[in-house]
């Protein structure tokens, strides 16, 4: 028997996954792009598909200090949001990693205002980096769906207890429609075991929870922190396989290569644009050209194995994000750098900062920048930060 | 509001169990005298959560857990939300006879945390929210907050030749509460203990959202010595510049109304934070609280 | 155990003997406040009427009924006075710690 498929956004990918997860409480503020994903979890609560709580909270900063409390009495939560909503989370963010309180999130990348945009970037979950959470960048519907279910799986390990994040590209994937193959609810009971926490407060054993430290203790938590962030690693690559085995869909874990066995330069991607860049692999792989891809999943943990595994055997390497740190470089940019200088005769580098604020990134753009890297490769001088489409002369 | 449908705790059938305790709050401190007779009437079966603020800074010091009783911090503007949470949460999970209560202060309360109880109040969520108020953020040194009074000496209101301490009047929470059309509010002080019992007591058995507004002095801040905690907390109420009222079914009731007052002049100069005050300063005080009582007087009948 | 008592404390030696996450046993006191006292309230269980007002009243709950009367638990009394100050027949007295 086939299984059963949709054709369906992204948002409501989410929201289907979700459901299939069987979280206890949604609580989560309107934000596009992200509406479509909310508004489908009322309906399913609405219609009794979906058992559980829908709080209408007055803000994402509440969205998420719900979303705590519900961990915290050992209940499965969901939010989501987007952008300006993500900032205002920002303390929350931290507050849950700190707290350990395994929450999971879909963001709708979103370029950050000032000036406004609605349009699809990565400023704002990459801004957040370093607030505790696991991050996660998928391409399609399809893998959004099957991430919200891992995540829980990720998130909720004894021994990670990590929030998690689930970054889609605003619009070009939350509003794309695709076909989608819907996992079979009692197999993903199967895969998803109901939420366990030694961290919640229960009558049976009265705890006191997020509390203070004086100086003779703070590190310790922190470093708990760190470690079950690292531990995650394992945890991902072991829950990629486990649902492999069981969906028939592998994702690769932390990293996706894409026909870098013997590639000579690489594209590392993150999200959507991964689909086009690896059409222009075929593309210039039919021209005899020796490239290939590396879908960064995960930026937090960071892939840093990965990278120098694929690294040492390629001579340029190139960072397409869609994002800025002003000042420096693509954030993206900068991690992958940190990981490299920890190898010798490590290839040289290029960052690509491309589709903020929603501009587009066509084939030819991808196509070119490959040539950028050939170019470097031959020896050529090119920009190491390299502005794609700009509309002007900036006399640089 | 008639309390003679619920069983009525005094000191007497009070439980001997403490909820909060070993605590490193200031001596005499009235917030926490706020903190533990609510976990009194509330019992064990209470989720409590406290915002940053001073019962939070000093009830959870690892390893010294002050609550006897499930208790969280949340973050500042989030105690609604995340009590809200912790109540939804564990009715999602099926969990029956439980409480979740706030104990905020004055800028947990009336500033920083006010859109996170509204919000509350807009969904009705069974949750008590707590108010303890000692009129300025005292946790982080005695910064005038929302509900700092006209006049008040604290560390960003100094008395000085051209400005004699706060020029704001204090914020009314309790009628901001009840323009929520919330299912019961009330305003308490710790110098009435027992009024402040059967207020807990009431809202523990009322079902929706519950607002207490406490009048909880703090030597430290105020300027009193510590013995005199309670009684100050008193005065407030006897000089008319507090008083104790409740709000349920869309009525007003004053649970006190005075013939005379004890003197606002009295009750202010004891106090460091209100010794600069001149007579003119009294007077605007005096006005404010006589126009306020005027017009208690002829509609909270 | 109407009141937790101090207990004894070990600290951690190794990161897995910390609590997963900033979580711990409700009630557990590692320490007593008695050091912050300087005066001590002395109940005087003759004049005293048992009318329970210091107990309401006790910022640190450290006052409990015993024998229809009440007693102090002096490892979290922090000597504020409260309890004499508003004791209706002055039962309570506050005297300095060297004193005693």
């Amino acid at each position: 028997m086939s299984n059963k498929k949709l054709f369906i956004s992204g948002d409501e990918a989410v929201a289907i996954g979700t459901k299939l997860s069987r979280p206890n409480v949604i609580s989560a503020y309107p934000i596009t792009p992200q509406t479509v994903t909310v508004e489908r979890l009322s309906e399913m609560v609405e219609s009794g598909e979906l058992k559980a709580e829908y709080m209408h909270v007055e803000s994402e900063h509440s969205a998420m200090s719900a979303a705590m409390g519900v961990s915290a009495v050992g209940a499965r939560a969901f939010t989501a949001t987007s952008s300006q909503g993500l900032l205002y989370m920002a303390e929350g963010l931290h507050y849950a990693s700190g707290g350990r309180y395994p929450i999971v999130m879909m963001n709708a990348n979103r370029s950050l205002a000032l000036p406004w945009s609605i349009y699809g970037d990565q400023r704002d979950s990459l801004s957040l980096l370093d607030s505790g959470w696991i991050q996660v960048y998928v391409e399609d519907a399809q893998e959004a769906l099957d991430m919200i279910i891992q995540a829980y799986k990720i998130a909720e390990n004894k021994d990670v207890l990590t929030p998690f994040m689930i970054n889609l590209d605003g619009f070009v994937l939350t509003h794309t429609y695709e076909l989608v193959e819907i996992p079979e609810q009692e197999k993903v009971d199967e895969f998803l075991p109901p939420f366990q926490t030694p961290n919640k407060m229960s009558f049976e054993e009265p705890k006191n929870l997020a509390f203070s430290t004086t100086p003779a203790d703070n590190l310790e938590y922190k470093y708990q922190q760190n470690r079950a962030m690292f531990n995650s690693i394992n945890v991902i690559n072991d829950v990629d396989k486990e649902f492999g085995d069981k969906f028939e869909r592998y994702y690769g874990g932390m990293v996706q290569e894409y026909r870098c066995d013997d590639a000579e330069v690489v594209m590392l991607t993150l999200g959507s644009i991964t689909g086009t860049v690896r059409m222009i692999v075929d593309k210039l792989r039919d021209e005899g050209k020796k490239v290939g891809l590396l879908k960064i999943r995960y930026m937090r943990p960071f892939p840093e194995k990965e990278i120098i595994k694929l690294a040492k055997n390629v001579k340029a390497i190139g960072v397409v994000e869609k994002d800025i740190s002003f000042g420096y470089e693509g954030t993206v940019f900068t991690n992958v750098n940190s990981a490299l200088s920890k190898i010798d005769n490590a290839p040289l580098s290029l960052n690509f900062l491309c589709g903020m604020g929603g501009r587009d990134v066509s084939k030819s753009d991808i196509y070119n920048m490959f040539i950028s890297l050939f170019n470097a490769v031959k020896g050529e001088k090119q920009k190491r930060v390299q502005f794609i489409n700009m509309g002007v002369e900036t006399d640089e | 509001m008639n309390n003679t449908d619920i069983k009525r705790i005094t000191p007497k059938n009070i439980t001997d169990k403490e909820f909060f305790y070993g605590h490193k709050a200031c001596a005499g401190c009235g917030g926490s005298i706020a903190v533990r007779l609510a976990l009194k009437v509330l019992g064990e079966r209470t989720f409590a959560v406290l915002p940053a603020g001073c019962m939070s800074a000093v009830g959870f010091i690892f390893p010294q857990m002050a609550f006897v009783n499930n208790a969280i911090i949340s973050t500042f503007p989030g105690s609604a939300s995340m009590a809200s949470g912790v109540s939804v949460g564990a009715r999602a999970l099926g969990l029956k006879d439980y409480k979740t209560v706030v104990f905020a202060g004055d800028g947990g309360t009336a500033d920083i945390g006010l859109q996170a109880l509204s919000g509350a109040i807009d969904r009705n969520e069974d949750i008590i929210y707590v108010c303890y108020d000692n009129e300025a953020y005292m946790n982080t040194g005695i910064q005038k907050s929302g509900l700092t009074p006209f006049g008040t000496k604290t560390t960003t209101t100094p008395a000085g030749k051209n400005i004699h301490g706060a020029q704001s009047f204090k914020k009314n929470m309790f009628e901001i509460m009840a323009a929520h059309e919330i299912a019961y509010a009330a305003t308490a002080s710790i110098g009435y203990p027992q009024d402040y019992i059967d207020k807990i007591n009431r809202a523990k058995h009322t079902k929706g959202t519950s607002f207490i507004h406490v009048y909880a002095s703090c030597p430290t801040g105020w300027g009193i010595p510590t013995e005199t905690t309670v009684q100050i907390a008193k005065e407030a109420v006897d000089s008319g510049l507090f008083y104790l009222a409740e709000y349920q079914n869309r009525k007003f009731k004053l649970n006190k109304n005075p013939k005379s007052f004890f003197s606002a002049k009295d009750y202010l100069l004891k106090q460091a934070r209100f010794k600069h005050l001149t007579d003119d300063d009294i007077n605007i005080i005096e006005q404010q609280r006589d126009e306020k009582w005027e017009y208690m007087r002829e509609h909270w009948k | 155990m109407n009141r937790p008592k101090v207990q004894k404390y070990v600290r951690p030696k190794h990161i897995d003997d910390y609590p997963v996450g900033p979580q711990f046993t409700a009630g557990h006191l590692s320490e007593t406040n008695a050091a912050w006292r300087t005066f001590r309230p002395i109940i005087d269980k003759d004049l005293c009427i048992n009318c329970l007002r210091c107990y309401i009243v006790c910022p640190d709950g450290v006052i409990f009924k015993s024998e229809n009367k009440v007693d102090v638990d002096y490892d979290y009394c922090k000597g504020c006075g409260v309890c004499a100050y508003e004791c209706p027949v002055d039962a309570i007295k506050m005297v300095k710690e060297e004193l005693l």
